[in-house]
């Protein structure tokens, strides 16, 4: 039993605090005006040991893919080497000052470039830039480049089709372009519904949006066919890549017809997800796009590397400077590894060890889309005894040790667990999900308030939301 | 090199239990025609290989005694931060969906907001942005939704990128951005008051100013107030908040910009750390993530996020953003950096102040022009005359000085943007000073 939570300042004291400034004759330059200065600073009174002890006992407290499997669907909570770690750590890249990077940072350049180049071999695209931070950042730089695309062609889409099935990053991105979410239905495979795409299609389309492999863990059989209908129209076809682990290196998004995507560093290519980021969401686009991309491009020439501002159909800049630069050093770490083939086989592991999943689970419990699945899919719990629900079933994991799938999520699947193992796990911890699935099956019916009461060995027992949510207190107070 | 754990026995059980003969047929949804393309990488390594060969690639990078800011700051990152913001329950989490499993992350990030909102003077916090660029961005949106008024006033003061990435989300948004121009170093508030009426939504002042210079935030406040305008106070060096008046104080409702000082690297310029911050009448509105304390099933105090609804993830498109990962580990970065240094981070404000007007002084005892005599935290702008050769020369012997302003205010030629901070030593500064002398 943990005792109760406690922030840092319950441990002020005046006097803990021994950090010792370097000194300047700090004195003696004191020319700032008073009344520019604030009166006192309130932060805390701790010593070096507290600190130390307290963000270690938090970090007990969590549980991350270093304590055990995460299958937190459309997340691949993937194994993160620890050597990209190491190398985003060295002071030759840690110091360097963005404003000099021509002039000192060749290296990082270079590393930066050769990133770009290699997203462009991985997705068949034409141009990568690494400047968004996060996935959901690439999608807005996307959305703009489609606005700005449309915009010079001189025609006016007004209009964004995204499937049901999608993230909510996907409607939220498309609304802060001044564009207007049209959602297509998914048929009964989990597939785009052909019909309903050809009904809802005309000139006002500027693009779709759509997640390859889907939030279903589906490969749209009809993808090809997809992307002839939207071209026809002179739409644009755009690929979410959060789920590109399922087929990295097995197939270009580019080949199937996409016009414009972006990736997650911190998925596919195991960058540490950080409790939340920072991650890096670089987007790539085909030749037709490549104008509009965010500035600064990074450009190579004379064996040089530059960063290229003379893009006069840019969207412009979406970043303080150049994006995440330690996560993508770590991605670069991870692709300078595994090379084509390994991660071909990154995707094949991820595929197998999601289907054996599906094939070990589906005898338990309802699978709605009952077909083969890529790196994930989605069970539900239909079916369950005495009313257990998904969230039941997610806590209960967590007594068991092992992270909870995404739950209620996609929306079109009632009470759905997105189960994603991903490659760097093997068959026995595989087998030791299923069989504690089994056994939170069997509890459902032969103690049902086991799961009522779960989770019970967690640092907190199950937390009151709906009080945090009535009664916000967003900050520590006395 | 690889992290696959199955061996080849696995994969054939796996593949017998699935019912299919290889693991290819699982690929069966993908079309023939394109299914496993000849894909140009650089052949496998392994991990020693890759390391030193990226170990050589690092070396090609210069370190230098950097004399530059404007936006990054180079800061000395104490021991304890690395080491604790380098464990794997930290960092190899995500998002805490799961509160009752992730309280490391979630007491962390109610800290942050804590501290944020006591350095800025502010009621509400987030759990971060991607950087302040995006961080000044999205206040603007906010501010736009807020007062459904679409005409925003940005300073001509305001950290160029800032501005053109604003100009970025503005033109994406169809919100009308107007710049106001710049006096003697600080906002020509006399301009501001001419050119405000009571369609803007916002005015953006900048403190201290990228010229380094600090910045009347009331008097923005004021002008902004009496137009029904809310007023964004923003700033790019984090560590003046431990010695300057808060933005809040000042009369500013949503207070924004970058943390990269409190404990993260200058890294190339990023990974960043976003701070958005506002008074409690804009909670509901205010983007990003947002740590709440609550209690468990046993009374328990503990945390989880909250205030959901705004979020993309339910909203959909009527999200107040469509941000969903923040900078979680920069953030907590920055909470232990603020935990260890604490009070004293006052201090530290002033060593980096004593700094750079040692070092303004020498420049000037040089007969160097100090362009604008205006108060500054440790940043400022001298006039050289043949500025880029003489940095090209410094940087040749070890010296980067300063960023030049001509490319951002082309009638600021051969002025330099000027920034010491703590890790500027007087020995720093007095061996550039006989530098200058030479070359």
């Amino acid at each position: 039993m943990v005792s109760a939570m406690q922030t840092i300042f319950s441990l002020h004291k005046e006097g803990r605090n021994k950090y010792t400034v370097p000194q300047f004759g700090a004195e003696s330059y004191d020319s700032i005006p008073q009344h520019l200065c604030r009166d006192k600073l309130n932060l805390v009174d701790v010593s070096e040991v507290d600190v130390v002890r307290h963000y270690r006992k938090l970090s007990s407290l969590n549980f991350g893919v270093d304590n055990g499997m995460y299958p937190l669907g459309s997340c691949t909570m993937k194994y993160n080497p620890k050597v990209n770690d190491v190398v985003a750590s060295l002071t030759q890249f840690t110091q360097q000052h963005p404003a000099t990077i021509e002039e000192l940072s060749q290296g990082s350049l270079q590393i930066m470039y050769s990133l770009q180049e290699m997203l462009c071999a991985i997705t068949g695209m034409k141009q990568f830039t690494l400047m968004p931070s996060a996935g959901a950042h690439g999608e807005l730089a996307s959305v703009m480049v489609i606005k700005k695309y449309f915009e010079t062609k001189g025609e006016k889409r007004n209009i964004i089709l995204i499937p049901d099935s999608a993230h909510g990053t996907n409607p939220a991105s498309v609304a802060m372009c001044g564009f207007t979410v049209k959602e297509i239905p998914s048929n009964s495979d989990g597939d785009v519904d052909i019909d309903a795409l050809r009904a809802a299609i005309d000139e006002n389309v500027a693009a779709m949006m759509l997640t390859c492999p889907n939030t279903l863990g589906l490969f749209d059989k009809n993808i090809m066919t997809i992307a002839d209908i939207l071209h026809s129209k002179g739409a644009l076809f755009y690929c979410d890549g959060a789920n590109l682990n399922a087929i990295v290196g097995k197939v270009r998004p580019a080949d199937l017809g996409f016009d414009i995507m972006h990736v997650n560093l911190h998925k596919t290519f195991s960058t540490p997800h950080g409790g939340g980021g920072p991650g890096s969401g670089p987007i790539g686009v085909v030749e037709k796009l490549t104008s509009f991309m965010p500035v600064p491009v990074i450009a190579k020439k004379d064996n040089r590397y530059y960063l290229d501002y003379d893009r006069p159909q840019s969207i412009g800049r979406v970043h303080s400077y150049y994006g995440n630069f330690l996560v993508m050093l770590r991605a670069y770490t991870y692709i300078v590894m595994l090379g084509a083939s390994g991660l071909k086989q990154v995707a094949e592991n991820a595929v197998v060890n999601a289907n054996y999943l599906r094939v070990k689970l589906q005898k338990h419990f309802n699978l709605p889309y009952n077909r083969i699945c890529m790196h994930e899919f989605v069970i539900n719990d239909e079916g369950m005894p005495d009313g257990i629900t998904t969230n039941e079933i997610a806590k209960r994991l967590l007594d068991y040790g092992f992270h909870a799938p995404t739950i209620y999520f996609p929306l079109i699947v009632h009470g759905a667990m997105m189960i994603e193992p991903t490659e760097t796990e093997h068959k026995d911890t595989l087998d030791a999900f299923v069989d504690t699935m089994i056994a939170i099956k069997n509890e459902a019916h032969t103690n049902p308030e086991m799961l009522k009461a779960a989770p019970q060995t967690t640092p907190v027992r199950k937390v009151d939301a709906v009080l945090a949510a009535r009664k916000p207190v967003l900050k520590w107070e006395e | 090199m690889s992290f696959l754990p199955n061996s080849d026995e696995d994969i054939r059980l796996m593949c017998n239990e699935i019912g299919v003969n290889s693991v290819e047929d699982l690929f069966v949804d993908i079309p023939l025609q394109v299914k496993n393309p000849d894909i140009q990488l650089p052949s496998p390594l392994s991990e020693q290989e890759a390391f030193h060969s990226i170990l050589r690639t690092a070396n090609t990078n210069k370190l230098v005694c950097s004399l530059v800011g404007g936006g990054i700051y180079n800061h000395y990152v104490p021991a304890v931060v690395e080491h604790l913001a380098s464990r794997s329950e930290f960092y190899t989490a995500y998002t805490p969906y799961q509160p009752e499993v992730s309280q490391g992350t979630l007491a962390a990030i109610f800290e942050f907001q804590t501290y944020m909102c006591r350095l800025t003077g502010m009621d509400i916090a987030n759990a971060s942005m991607y950087d302040g660029a995006t961080a000044l961005a999205e206040a603007v949106l906010m501010a736009v939704r807020t007062t459904k008024k679409n005409k925003v006033l940005c300073s001509a003061t305001v950290h160029p990128h800032y501005r053109q990435v604003l100009a970025t989300y503005a033109w994406a948004s169809d919100v009308s951005l107007e710049i106001v121009p710049y006096k003697n170093g600080i906002t020509d508030f006399n301009e501001l008051s001419h050119i405000i009426n009571d369609t803007v939504a916002c005015v953006i002042v900048q403190s201290p100013n990228f010229f380094g210079v600090i910045e009347d935030i009331e008097k923005a406040a004021h002008i902004a107030h009496e137009h029904r305008a809310l007023c964004i106070a923003t700033f790019t060096e984090a560590m003046s908040l431990g010695l300057l008046k808060s933005p809040g104080e000042c009369g500013a409702d949503i207070a924004c910009g970058e943390g990269q000082s409190f404990g993260n690297y200058p890294a190339c310029g990023g990974p960043l750390l976003g701070i958005l911050a506002c008074k409690k009448e804009f909670m509901r509105t205010i983007p990003g993530r947002l740590i709440g304390k609550t209690v468990d099933e046993n009374a328990k105090e503990c945390y989880v996020m909250t205030l959901q609804t705004r979020e993309q993830h339910i909203r959909r498109e009527r999200a107040t953003s469509n941000i969903c990962t923040n900078e979680g580990l920069c953030a907590l970065r920055a909470t232990i950096y603020l935990s260890l240094v604490g009070n004293r981070l006052a201090e530290l404000a002033r060593t980096n102040h004593a700094a750079a007007s040692y070092c303004m002084e020498k420049l000037v005892d040089l007969g160097y022009e100090r362009v604008f005599d205006k108060p500054f935290f440790n940043e400022f702008v001298i006039k050289i005359n043949n500025a880029r050769d003489i940095q090209n020369k410094l940087m040749d012997n070890g010296f980067a000085l300063g960023i030049p302003l001509e490319e951002y205010y082309p009638e600021l030629s051969d002025c330099l943007l000027i920034t010491a901070t703590e890790c500027t030593t007087k020995d720093d500064i007095d061996t550039l000073v006989k530098l200058l002398q030479t070359i």
